[in-house]
């Protein structure tokens, strides 16, 4: 008996974690690979600004993915459309202010719309955001007049992560520009506030577990919650160490916190998962299901508005182009994190680890050069070997 | 005697928790017309998956014997080759395709690569002309009635060389007139010396066709009856072989419960179909339950039970909907909500806990609380020690058997699900409990318990409508019992006064009279 359960527990483990396992080993092979410049502050900064669309759609694709499967695939078309929009007010000499709400509210606006139809008149949501994939990006073309264009506004591409000076300024040092080779100061408290403030959230967790009996293994719980304090407080230093915390991580980590709230604390995160389980139940409990499609819809229509907004700031413009195959990145990051194709299992930890390994993967082929068209080919493969472990996977189960 | 066409000889087959079918023997002779009778889940269909090869060779134990070999099935496919062919239940036709189409779905005409569609609808043509109908097989499927297309699937079945014909419920989505047609035809069919198995409720139409009868119940054959005599055996005889088991002990009393006033009533509600609104679902049914009082509707599969209480239950069944509805005496008027149904107190706890009721892949925690997340959360943020500490409660309260209510409902028992389900619908606190068949395929103790929980609600206060197939849980529970057929409410008896026989013939009387 004891035996069985500790080869479940090994077995469960594996499963829970596969995707951890192989993050790990992707980022050590590529240090190997690139003789640790992988690992350097600069990479790793990058890596960060170069993938915040990646993660903020990929947050509103959950939800999505979550009511049973469900894609978007406006959502890089959308990027493209708001930032035009934005980018053209700038350049038309409008506040900054200004120009992001526009940006947010073109989101969400196109978000409900295509909501709507998809709620309400169960039009298929591959239908409906196909349709959206290619209207949006003609209505880019027409704001844009088939033309780049640049973005000056400095406070702007600061506070969005584009630029040479898109990082927090060091207040603790007491500078206001952007000093590198120096310790960040600043950096560093925010850092250690995090971890800090993670650990006794966990710490919390684990007493509250203890007082009402839960049986969840602690000592896992501990392990996990040092690894995860021991990541962020390495990335901290690596950060501290070039130029500090880059402003585009305020905003993925709003959102990924957002996020994380919805799916675990509230009723419509409850709900989304349910409607993913099995919506005739859902329904039958009184859930109003097709709200629950709405709300999600729109949801990642705000997303594509901020991604529009991060995207066009580390672009320093925008470009008609910009935003093509936004969605499939999105998409891959989410299955890859354990997601399940037919809704209701699905998690926002397990979708950053996917976006992650996804980003590293990426960094790591440019950086040992491999030919842009093999990326492709790498990146399809990862998905498939990804999706393909998690159906054996559950197949063992039963 | 007649030579063995079918021999099926000490089938066991396991379903996780419940054995299915325990030690079952079963013989068919050639040309014979062999009916299958029994409750609800007796283990008649799963015989015939597992002749069929539905269940695969290897998850049952025992031996198929199809004239004189060893058959080892491992798909229909298998079969089929031999000319087992079965017609299920529902009817298995896409309606966008015409008939051709559909009956040579799978079995397609013509070369690998091409499809001769030629031969395929003169075949059609010729198989429709057996079986009866004159419309054209380039006919689309959907235009024809649902008494053709269950014509339509027996011409399939015959264009595949059948030579033992396996009809699930051929009857019962068919009125009288189309039934009686299909009958005679299955008469003809034995005439040309083909052999059928007939699974069928309508104990009127068995003794009519067949010429043995072989009673299933509990997943053993119990006996076969010969009808081959010059008068037709006796519905009573059929009921008898039925229904007799053993009845101490299996129901729990219900001690010290006091039964109040009408909680809910409803009169003259009828229910349309949803797709086929011409179609009375539930006909002008009366009825109402008392607080503490545990109410038995029964009645055979489609009498419209499941259909009455969803209508009930925020209009969550059906359409066009006429009638009154009154609770504590003031007439409700609901809204096509389900919320709001809940809110109106009532709680609908479904027969297909899989499909209607539970969330597999969630945790009992996550199920539990689904109805009624109001009540664990404060501007809408859940609050998750509340959530536990409830979930926890429903646990002890219903001795669900698991280590902890993080577990997935989806890895639970039957018997533990249903009482997930039961948990969740006792959390959103109705006073009305509308119980579909709250028993349906868990073993004969987690049966016992949930009927100690019914008790339990009774003894609340709580107003329960037991809806049940089996007539000897209906009997043992109910302090009364309404009985229902075909959208009809047909009777009402009290429990002292009903018997398994009188309810049966109540039944069949309604059923014959229509």
């Amino acid at each position: 008996m004891t035996m069985n359960e500790n080869k479940m527990n090994v077995g469960a483990f594996f499963q829970k974690y596969t995707m951890t396992i192989a993050l790990v080993l992707v980022v050590i092979i590529f240090a190997l690979l690139t003789n640790g410049n992988s690992l350097l502050p600069s990479s790793i900064n990058n890596l960060i600004a170069q993938n915040g669309y990646v993660f903020v759609l990929a947050a509103g694709m959950l939800l999505c993915i979550l009511t049973g499967g469900n894609i978007d695939l406006s959502v890089g078309s959308v990027v493209c459309f708001s930032a035009a929009v934005g980018c053209v007010l700038m350049d038309k000499g409008a506040n900054m202010w200004i120009a992001v709400f526009v940006m947010l509210a073109i989101g969400l606006a196109v978000g409900t719309f295509q909501g709507f139809w998809i709620a309400k008149l169960h039009v298929p949501a591959f239908i409906a955001t196909l349709s959206g994939m290619y209207a949006f990006r003609g209505f880019s073309n027409v704001v844009l007049n088939g033309f780049r264009v640049d973005i000056s506004n400095e406070g702007f591409l600061n506070l969005f992560g584009g630029g040479a000076n898109c990082y927090i300024p060091d207040i603790l040092r007491g500078s206001t520009t952007i000093e590198t080779g120096v310790l960040n100061l600043t950096c560093l408290a925010i850092g250690l506030a995090a971890t800090l403030a993670f650990v006794l959230m966990k710490v919390r967790k684990i007493l509250i577990q203890k007082k009402l009996n839960i049986h969840q293994s602690i000592p896992a719980q501990i392990v996990t919650t040092a690894i995860i304090a021991a990541v962020t407080m390495w990335l901290t230093w690596k950060l501290a160490n070039h130029k500090g915390f880059p402003t585009v991580l305020i905003w993925i980590g709003l959102v990924l916190g957002i996020y994380q709230y919805i799916t675990t604390k509230t009723a419509i995160g409850r709900h989304l998962y349910a409607v993913g389980g099995n919506e005739k139940a859902t329904a039958l409990s009184g859930v109003k299901t097709r709200n629950v499609y709405w709300f999600a819809y729109a949801s990642i229509g705000l997303m594509a508005g901020l991604a529009g907004i991060l995207t066009s700031a580390r672009g320093k413009g925008i470009d008609p182009t910009y935003g093509e195959g936004y969605e499939m990145d999105a998409i891959a990051s989410c299955f890859i994190g354990g997601a399940s194709a037919y809704g209701g299992i699905g998690k926002v930890s397990g979708m950053i680890i996917g976006a992650v390994l996804m980003g590293v993967i990426n960094q790591g082929m440019n950086m040992i050069s491999v030919d842009s068209n093999y990326q492709k080919v790498v990146k399809g493969l990862v998905l498939l070997v990804a999706v393909i472990f998690d159906v054996l996977s559950k197949r063992q189960k039963r | 005697m007649a030579k063995v066409l079918l021999e099926m000889r000490n089938i066991t087959k396991t379903f996780p928790g419940v054995k299915a079918l325990d030690n079952v023997n079963f013989q068919v002779e050639e040309g014979e017309i062999h009916a299958l009778v029994g409750e609800n889940g007796a283990g008649k269909s799963t015989l015939m998956n597992v002749l069929s090869g539905i269940y695969p060779h290897g998850t049952y134990e025992g031996d198929i014997i199809y004239d004189g070999e060893v058959c080892q099935f491992h798909n229909i496919k298998d079969s089929e080759k031999l000319g087992i062919v079965i017609i299920h239940q529902e009817l298995a036709l896409v309606p966008e395709m015409t008939i051709g189409e559909n009956m040579y779905l799978g079995n397609e005409r013509g070369h690998k690569f091409a499809i001769d569609w030629n031969t395929t609808y003169a075949e059609a043509d010729k198989y429709l002309k057996m079986v009866g109908l004159s419309e054209s097989s380039k006919v689309q499927v959907k235009t024809i009635g649902t008494g053709k297309q269950q014509l339509v699937e027996i011409a399939k079945a015959l264009a595949k060389q059948a030579r033992l014909l396996i009809l699930d419920e051929p009857t019962s989505s068919l009125n009288e007139e189309d039934s009686r047609a299909l009958l005679d035809l299955m008469l003809e069919f034995k005439k040309q010396g083909m052999t059928m198995i007939i699974i069928s409720h309508k104990l009127n139409e068995v003794a009519y066709v067949a010429d043995k009868i072989t009673v299933v119940r509990d997943g053993a054959t119990i006996e076969t009856i010969d009808n081959r005599g010059t008068e037709a055996v006796s519905e009573e005889r059929i009921i008898k072989g039925m229904v007799g088991r053993e009845m101490t002990n299996r129901f729990p009393k219900r001690e010290g419960v006091t039964i109040g006033d009408i909680q809910m009533e409803i009169d003259h509600w009828t229910v349309h179909h949803p797709l086929y609104p011409e179609r009375k679902v539930v006909d002008d049914v009366s009825m109402y339950v008392r607080k503490g009082e545990v109410v038995g509707i029964y009645g055979l599969m489609g009498a419209g039970r499941t259909e009455l209480a969803m209508s009930i239950f925020g209009q969550s069944y059906g359409t066009n909907f006429s009638g009154e509805l009154k609770i504590d005496g003031k007439q409700i008027h609901m809204k096509k909500s389900e919320s709001d149904a809940i809110r109106h107190k009532i709680a609908y706890v479904t027969e297909d806990r899989k499909g209607n009721g539970l969330v597999l892949s969630q945790s009992i925690k996550v199920n539990t609380s689904l109805a009624h997340l109001d009540a664990i959360s404060k501007h809408t943020v859940i609050d998750g020690d509340k959530e536990y500490a409830v979930a926890e409660e429903y646990r002890d309260k219903l001795r669900i058997k698991t280590p902890s209510v993080e577990q997935l409902v989806g890895n639970l028992s039957g018997g533990n699900q249903q009482k997930v389900l039961l948990a969740k619908w006792m959390f959103a606190e109705p006073d009305i409990m509308l119980l579909d068949e709250p028993t349906r395929g868990i073993d004969v103790g987690a049966k016992y318990e949930i009927y100690c929980i019914i008790n339990d609600l009774a003894a609340a206060g709580k107003s329960v409508v037991m809806i049940s197939s089996e007539l000897p849980e209906v009997l043992g529970m109910s302090d009364r019992i309404y009985i229902m057929n075909e959208g009809k409410m047909v009777g009402e008896m009290k429990a002292e006064d009903a018997t398994q026989e009188n309810i049966m013939a109540l039944i069949l009387q309604s059923g014959r009279g229509a």
